[in-house]
């Protein structure tokens, strides 16, 4: 484990640093081969064989089936990694968006708040913060 | 002697990129923004330069994790847009300025800015919706590219300072190059959101104002800004502003703000344009 940093104190961020780069290395790059017409049609085809060619965890697996896309975050997924899965899915950065805030918040309702300016950062910017009031 | 005239920053949102070529800018929703850039069209259309030196950054789509360069440049005679998982962008063929890109190169590096150097690289969004955005939809692009990429998804990613640094360098690098070339320098990417994590939808619109204040008036007093504070205060992903300190540290001290325009929501964040032009000779 690495040392505390001072940008583990923001809330809801999972920074791609070294860390989550090394443990997430695998499950990024079964994402980056979507970009691949014919992976997505292997993909397609049968997603859990397909994802045996990558040395992936059974959690991050399991978290690539259930669409899980918090779940691929913390296992060390980059966004623009995991997005690849939600684009083949046919799905938009703002269902993905409503489906991390963890929340039960539908894409309508993200949608919706995007309309009214966006996510606030008023007791957003810090867990300190959040937990002293 | 080719000179650097004008400076752009704009954000790079692929969803701009879709509703573009898919017609879409009549619609409710798009309308601001397609409102709001007309101006941009019009200015662009009459400053016509040569060749645009566009700061982007790949979203895994020419690199992946298996090479991660800081900074790359696109010394190639053309660039293909590339497929993002859903087939390239049919948009032109970026056509490079390998001359230039080259003469750079070397200017950078003596410089002891140690770029990457890069001859084949598909060009994702982050480059050609900029181009979108300032010149529609023509049937070849109306300027050469030089494609100039910064890792901004793997933290530690360049500070701010050295981006606006490397601009400086970039700005001697091309008033040495012997032919006469007009050069607009875009920086692209921001402004403040978050893709990612709970706090996925973040806008921090009065940061986002005061940086651009600041980006015009006094950029080294952003240049200490450092990634957490980014990270926090801009979102996880606003990070990329620092693309436009290397647009801004290319032009001259002083500058003037041609146009500036910003809106919410674009996707899921706050979309940013400015125009500047070299106020008067250093």
């Amino acid at each position: 484990m690495r040392e505390p940093r001072d940008y583990d104190d923001i809330p809801g961020t999972y920074v791609f640093d070294g860390e989550h780069s090394r443990k997430g290395y695998d499950l990024n790059m079964f994402c980056m081969s979507l970009n691949q017409a014919e992976n997505r049609e292997k993909f397609r085809e049968d997603e859990a064989s397909y994802l045996n060619r990558y040395r992936i965890t059974p959690e991050q697996k399991q978290a690539v089936l259930d669409r899980d896309w918090l779940e691929l975050l913390r296992l060390g997924g980059n966004i623009y990694y995991t997005f690849k899965i939600a684009a083949y899915d046919g799905l938009t950065m703002q269902h993905v968006g409503a489906g991390m805030s963890g929340t039960g918040m539908t894409v309508e309702e993200f949608r919706q708040m995007m309309l009214d300016g966006g996510r606030s950062v008023a007791g957003n910017l810090s867990k300190q913060e959040q937990q002293h009031g | 002697m080719a000179k650097i005239i004008a400076g752009i920053g704009t954000s790079h949102i692929p969803a701009i990129g879709v509703a573009i070529d898919f017609g879409k800018s009549g619609e409710a929703y798009w309308q601001p923004f397609f409102k709001g850039i007309v101006p941009a069209r019009e200015w662009m259309a009459k400053t016509q330069p040569d060749v645009c030196l566009i700061v982007y950054n790949d979203h895994a789509s020419a690199f992946s994790l298996e090479t991660i360069p800081t900074f790359a440049i696109g010394v190639a005679p053309e660039f293909p847009p590339a497929d993002e998982g859903f087939g390239p962008r049919q948009v032109p063929v970026v056509q490079g300025h390998s001359e230039l890109a080259w003469h750079l190169a070397e200017s950078l590096i003596l410089a002891e800015f140690d770029m990457t150097l890069i001859n084949k690289m598909p060009v994702d969004h982050g480059l050609t919706v900029p181009l979108s955005i300032l010149y529609g939809q023509p049937p070849a692009w109306p300027c050469r590219v030089v494609p100039l990429c910064v890792n901004v998804i793997q933290y530690p990613q360049p500070t701010g300072n050295r981006c606006y640094q490397l601009g400086k360098a970039i700005r001697r690098a091309v008033e040495s190059f012997p032919e006469d070339l007009t050069v607009a320098v875009f920086g692209t990417g921001g402004m403040s959101h978050q893709l990612q994590g709970e706090r996925a939808g973040l806008v921090n619109v009065a940061f986002d104002q005061r940086w651009l204040d600041n980006l015009v008036n006094d950029p080294e007093a952003i240049t200490s800004i450092g990634h957490t504070k980014y990270l926090r205060e801009a979102g996880s992903e606003g990070i990329e502003l620092i693309m436009w300190l290397i647009m801004r540290g290319a032009l001259q001290a002083n500058v003037r703000e041609i146009y500036r325009f910003t809106h919410v929501p674009v996707s899921n964040t706050h979309y940013g344009l400015t125009l500047l032009e070299n106020a008067a000779q250093d």
